[in-house]
């Protein structure tokens, strides 16, 4: 009997495995002889061109750690939980990128995260993301990619230690987290919000960052748009439960993907910046409205605006306390000398160019870090609002003086509780910091 | 190597990227009317035009400002007759004088945020720009004059 039993599970466990198997195992895709320019037209080329700014692929593509790569040629180090991993050359060099692989091969690996010899990609190649693309855009990237300068670079090894490393297991996650296809309109939904959905949740992945992820890597199912770490920021959330006082609307949105900075929430910053220049900027004015329609709709923008109008004129109200007039508080002291001259608003509204704090994201995130880094670091010309610039406070201020810093603002520009051990939050994010952005004045 | 516009000339320059804004115009490029203060973005003196929004200078690295338009006291105007500037001069405004390059383009930035400012605008926009000579009271009057004649109205400043 026993024996029966213990047959019967093994058995079971036969067949279970011989079935994974055959889910997990990929054939290769025939390598072919790089093709020609002239095999895609001008269109086509054009088109990815766009998607691929859309997509960001050459943000987490091109080498930055040590040197500036190649665009394209990967080796960018992407430190995840499970070690470091270095991404693809996807340029068409047939023995290090890309150029011996067929449309057919580029197709699987976007939508089912399959290299071309069978083997799977690790997830950090958000293809759970990608494989919602049509294949027309696919193919567009595809020609786009193909008709690069080849570059012959060969990536580091990847540092994911056994038995994450084993390939054949990621097949395990898809099977739990990839739900592959091309994105299928909600017809509860006008065409704009379908084209705005198709690109957030696909190409350009937004929850790719702004969801959390669970233990395995994956996105959090019932967490989507919740907020995140991520590359030691936050990436806020984009739903209900964004805390800033007035809503992201679908034209804040739009100002703030379009332009680099939204009017009442603040500019992009960090890791945020380059989605936006050089990424989404590249995109039709229409396809960016219509991201702003969808997000703007995550958000529920529409029952939570009502309160704007209240919001708005709290904020502005703040704007100038403590800034006139004998003062004697040190940390309101601190903020008039390092702060107000260009932070201080006070008409109705904040000028352009004149983040008003009281209504920026940082100030209202559950931690400090994306104050702190954006202080320490500033904000360079390109990124944020073009053409102006935020200066580092990284040797003007101590890890004291940011906490200070914070804990007033968050004391009088917000309704929030205030932030704890921001001395010592202050000093992690320094740490983080590669280098002091400029050099001590003396 | 970093390239941008300075007083409308395109300047290049080959410093490292960390190097402060305010040593490139000082040393590389020589122009000597922005001056070293702090040096921690404290005082004000080393205030300049970063794509037209007053920027402390000393803690801005020149990485920062790739591909921007920056203007200093000696662009301000090519007579040196900006409404600011007129004011300065009328009201006898500077004492030392080492933060008045500093404080007139705090100012000229403030009034283009706010081509009327109060009292209030003026004291909370001006608070990080800091006169060792005390001359604040010559220095808001001089702004409330400069707003007046920007309207092109009579002044009692």
């Amino acid at each position: 009997m026993i024996g029966r039993i213990v047959a019967a599970v093994a058995g079971i466990g036969v067949a279970g495995g011989l079935g994974f198997l055959a889910y997990a195992w990929h054939p290769a895709i025939a390598p072919i002889a790089p093709p020609a320019s002239t095999a895609f037209s001008a269109a086509s080329i054009e088109h990815g061109r766009i998607l691929a700014a859309g997509g960001y692929c050459a943000e987490c593509h091109t080498r930055r750690d040590g040197h500036e790569g190649v665009p394209l040629a990967g080796d960018y180090l992407m430190a995840t939980p499970f070690g470091a991993i270095y991404s693809s050359n996807i340029t068409p060099d047939p023995e290090t990128g890309i150029g011996r692989w067929s449309q057919a091969a580029f197709i699987r690996a976007m939508r089912q995260g399959v290299s071309r010899d069978g083997s799977n990609l690790f997830p950090a190649f958000p293809f759970d993301h990608f494989t919602h693309m049509t294949d027309g855009d696919i193919a567009d990237v595809y020609a786009f990619l193909m008709t690069r300068p080849p570059v012959h670079s060969i990536k580091r090894e990847n540092t994911v230690p056994f038995p994450l490393n084993v390939r054949l297991l990621q097949a395990g996650w898809k099977l739990l987290f990839l739900h592959p296809g091309a994105y299928r309109p909600d017809p509860a939904h006008d065409a704009q919000w379908n084209r705005g959905a198709y690109l957030a949740e696909g190409l350009s992945h937004c929850g790719a960052c702004h969801t959390p992820r669970n233990a395995m890597g994956a996105e959090k199912a019932g967490a989507a748009y919740d907020g995140a770490p991520v590359d030691n920021w936050i990436a806020p959330p984009l739903n209900g439960t964004n805390p800033t006082p007035v809503a992201w609307t679908e034209n804040e949105f739009f100002q703030y993907l379009r332009y680099g900075v939204a009017p009442l929430h603040g500019s992009a910053a960090g890791p945020m910046s380059p989605v936006i220049h050089g990424g989404l900027s590249e995109l039709p004015e229409s396809d960016v409205r219509a991201i702003a329609v969808y997000l703007a709709s995550l958000d529920q923008a529409t029952a939570r605006q009502g309160g704007d109008t209240a919001h708005l004129a709290a904020a502005m109200r703040t704007s100038t306390r403590d800034l006139t007039g004998p003062q004697t508080d040190p940390d309101a002291r601190l903020y008039a000398g390092a702060c107000a001259a260009c932070h201080a608003n006070t008409g109705a509204t904040p000028v352009p160019g004149r983040p008003e704090l009281a209504l920026n994201n940082a100030l209202w995130l559950s931690e400090p870090t994306n104050l702190y880094q954006v202080v320490l670091r500033g904000i360079n010309a390109g990124e944020g609002q073009a053409g102006i610039a935020m200066p580092s406070f990284y040797h003007a201020l101590t890890d004291a003086d940011l906490a200070r810093l914070a804990a007033y603002l968050r004391r009088t520009r917000t309704t929030l509780p205030p932030w704890t051990d921001l001395e010592k939050k202050a000093a992690a994010v320094r740490a983080t910091l590669p280098a002091p952005p400029v050099a001590a004045s003396h | 190597m970093t390239s941008f516009r300075l007083n409308g000339h395109d300047i290049s320059v080959d410093v490292p990227d960390d190097t402060p804004l305010l040593w490139v115009i000082r040393d590389e490029v020589g122009l000597t009317g922005t001056k070293f203060g702090c040096g921690i973005g404290m005082c004000g003196a080393c205030t300049v035009h970063v794509g037209g929004r007053a920027t402390r200078s000393c803690i801005t690295p020149v990485s920062a400002i790739q591909g921007a338009d920056i203007t200093t006291i000696e662009g301000l105007d090519p007579a040196g007759a900006h409404p600011v500037q007129e004011a300065w001069k009328d009201l006898q405004v500077p004492q030392c004088g080492y933060c008045q390059s500093g404080q007139i383009m705090q100012a000229a930035s403030l009034l283009k945020d706010y081509p009327t400012p109060t009292d209030e605008d003026i004291d909370a926009v001006m608070a990080g720009s800091l006169c060792r000579c005390m001359t604040y009271i010559r220095i808001r009057d001089a702004i409330r004059k400069a707003a007046s004649a920007t309207r092109g109205e009579p002044s009692n400043g």
